[in-house]
């Protein structure tokens, strides 16, 4: 049962589009279970998330979150590692883009802000991702255990940090002063109204993600880092025979990825809350696990599995609206059934399939 | 003094209950190579199904039955993900944290309409503290009177259950042939294999004890410590249980101390709070909270001993190669 066995169209394409339809199907039998239309809730849900501009712009702000995470998880997954702390990275970037914005906004215009917005998420999400790195590069200690651990320590680190040093003076609230101008990033709704975005927070940082995808790609594809991370992935020790050392590998590769997700903070904090404050992550780094899977960990598959995300995000808001009985807790249910048929239970559909297609490859080659 | 440091240790006994019972749910279950960090989610839907029985039927056996259910089904489906389909145990423990975390909220908004949570529960729903004999009248003596009045005495069966289940567990794992193989299938599953052992058989029995072991964990929070189920109760008992496993090295009595040691740290934040210490001030909550991680990942740093997990852990097994 190698990949080598299936056309290429059906190991990309057929095979996701059976697992995804197969979480759906499950989706709706849980819809069912509590009472209410499938059918009808499917309509609401695109209705809600494509169907008029502002639930397009919500759509694309959750997606440019998932987008974030989503390369994190994928960057590592080239170098064979499994970065599951995205959610504590992304939370620790958010104090690195907090840091740009209270320091600069009132004296600089925000884009000039964005760059050590940019940059501070970025050391921030990657120093976060280091100690975990360094410790599966150099005392083999399992990345996913730290990085689970991580996340705890992070979102301690930072309840303690919002409650005392970073909290507004006389405020109450857990969270920093909101900032100026000079800290905020501009909606698309302001720099193209044409759209219709509304009310919708989507923002320049869905730009930045774009890029985001654009410099993985090369890097994954197109540089001599890139072929290195992916050789030690595909087999670690062939890559140590070929002169690539292993430490510098998983700690680098573990250092954009911390980076990546850190950088989910910019759409956040500086482009919808204007603030740092508690629990802003919620999720969003674990998701990434699924965008990458779902994505097949390449920049456009990743693309466009946070798009699905994001439209499952915005209209299952629009439907917990419209079906009281369906809460947002549903979503977490449709993203927990996508991780189950799109991740653990991936190769459930293989052999039925290999076994359909093999008398067709047989007289193919005959 | 005395009397606070006993009262201390009565709640640290109290709040490492869950962390044990969880504990070795996953001792079991990584112990024959099947890595689980769904133990969070396995706890909270056991939690969720026993406050819902034990509310519906006012009694607290039949909740701990339904707990027991729900967490081996979803350790099955752990089973069925990554033993039968070789899926990745990592991705499959997410996702079942994932739809424990969603269906628990939405089922029990559907069914009992409290924002998720379950009603308080009827007399009999759930399980009381157990009095030891002659407690009152011990209780005078000094220093032992309140150790056996408090610490020892008036726990509920859950908490017994938990300590009785150590050394069961060593027991099973050690001394039978069932353990032997157990602990050889997660090291080698090759070489059981060719024992003519079924590793699948072993594994899903496995899992099937880490899910009895949890459904035990997540009772105990919404029938015997609580009175009902909260939305998200177990609020990462699971993960801390699973950094208890690591540090306490995947042996049973050491993943006692462990979740001992995790307890007393949360009992003395809870103590602490707003307390001062002198010369120090006073030590924020949060650095409690992070302590169990912190001290975890120092210990997987290699400088507390080292942890070595066992050698197949994560790898799904494959019989033949074709």
């Amino acid at each position: 049962m190698t990949a080598g066995q299936l056309p290429r169209w059906v190991d990309l394409g057929l095979i996701p589009f059976l697992n995804l339809a197969a979480a759906f199907l499950v989706s709706g039998l849980v819809v069912i279970l509590i009472g209410e239309n499938p059918l009808e809730a499917v309509q609401i849900l695109v209705w809600g998330s494509l169907g008029y501009g502002e639930g397009i712009g919500f759509t694309l702000f959750y997606a440019t979150n998932f987008i974030f995470t989503g390369l994190a998880v994928a960057v590592a997954f080239h170098a064979g590692l499994f970065n599951i702390g995205g959610e504590g990275q992304a939370y620790i970037g958010g104090l690195g883009v907090a840091m740009a914005c209270l320091a600069l906004d009132g004296i600089v215009p925000w884009y000039l802000t964005l760059p050590f917005a940019i940059v501070g998420s970025a050391a921030m999400g990657a120093a976060w991702a280091f100690i975990p790195a360094w410790l599966q590069a150099t005392r083999g200690s399992h990345v996913v255990i730290t990085t689970i651990m991580f996340n705890f320590i992070a979102s301690s680190l930072m309840v303690y940090l919002l409650n005392g040093l970073l909290k507004e003076e006389g405020s109450m609230q857990p969270e920093t002063r909101t900032f100026e101008d000079g800290g905020r990033l501009p909606f698309l709704n302001d720099l193209f109204p044409s759209f219709g975005f509304g009310y919708a927070p989507v923002n320049l940082s869905l730009f930045v993600a774009l890029a985001a995808c654009l410099l993985v790609w090369l890097l994954i594809w197109r540089t001599k880092l890139g072929y290195e991370i992916r050789s030690f992935g595909a087999n670690a020790t062939a890559a140590v025979y070929a002169g690539i050392s292993p430490v510098r590998t998983i700690v680098i590769t573990m250092l954009i990825s911390g980076g990546l997700a850190g950088m989910m903070a910019i759409n956040e904090i500086m482009g919808s809350q204007h603030r740092l404050l508690i629990d802003f992550v919620t999720g969003y780094g674990f998701v990434g696990i699924a965008v990458a899977l779902m994505g097949r960990a390449h920049p456009v598959g990743i693309i466009l599995a946070a798009i699905l995300f994001g439209m499952l995000y915005q209209g299952g808001a629009e439907l917990s609206f419209e079906m009281p009985n369906i809460t947002r807790d549903m979503i977490i249910v449709i993203q927990g059934l996508v991780i189950l048929f799109a991740g653990a239970l991936e190769y459930m559909f293989r052999p039925a399939i290999i076994r359909l297609f093999t008398p067709a490859l047989k007289a193919k080659e005959a | 003094m005395f009397e606070d440091f006993i009262l201390i240790l009565d709640s640290t006994v109290r709040l490492s209950t869950p962390l044990l019972l969880a504990c070795l749910a996953g001792l079991y279950s990584e112990r024959s190579g099947v890595v689980d960090i769904g133990l969070e989610g396995k706890m909270l839907g056991a939690a969720f199904g026993a406050g819902a029985v034990a509310y519906i039927t006012a009694n607290a056996w039949l909740g701990l039955l339904a707990g027991i259910a729900v967490s081996v089904s979803l350790g099955l489906l752990h089973g069925f993900a990554s033993i039968s389909n070789r899926g990745n145990q990592i991705v499959s423990g997410v996702a079942i944290n994932f739809l424990a975390a969603g269906l628990t909220a939405l089922l029990g908004q559907t069914w009992f309409r409290q924002g998720g949570r379950t009603p308080a529960l009827p007399e009999g729903g759930r399980f009381g503290d157990i009095v030891w004999p002659f407690a009152e009248q011990i209780r005078e003596i000094p220093i032992i009177g309140p150790i056996y009045a408090e610490l020892f005495s008036s726990h509920n069966i859950l908490v017994y259950a938990a300590f009785l289940a150590v050394p069961l567990t060593w027991w099973i794992l050690f001394r039978t042939r069932f353990g032997l193989r157990l602990r050889a299938v997660g090291e080698n599953p090759a070489a059981v294999d060719t024992a003519g052992i079924s590793v699948t058989w072993l594994r899903y029995r496995a899992v099937i004890a880490c899910g009895i072991l949890c459904g035990f964990a997540g009772a105990y929070l919404s029938i015997a410590q609580g009175a009902g189920f909260g939305v998200n109760m177990t609020a990462g008992k699971g993960f801390i249980a699973l950094a208890a496993l690591i540090f306490a090295k995947w042996r049973p009595a050491s993943a006692m101390l462990t979740c001992l040691l995790f307890g007393f740290l949360d009992a003395v934040a809870i103590r602490m709070q707003g307390q001062e210490l002198p010369g120090v001030g006073e030590i924020p909550v949060q650095f409690f909270q992070a302590l169990p991680y912190v001290l975890t990942v120092i210990l997987l740093a290699g400088f507390i001993g080292k942890a070595i997990p066992p050698k197949a852990a994560g790898i799904p097994y494959l019989k033949e190669r074709s």
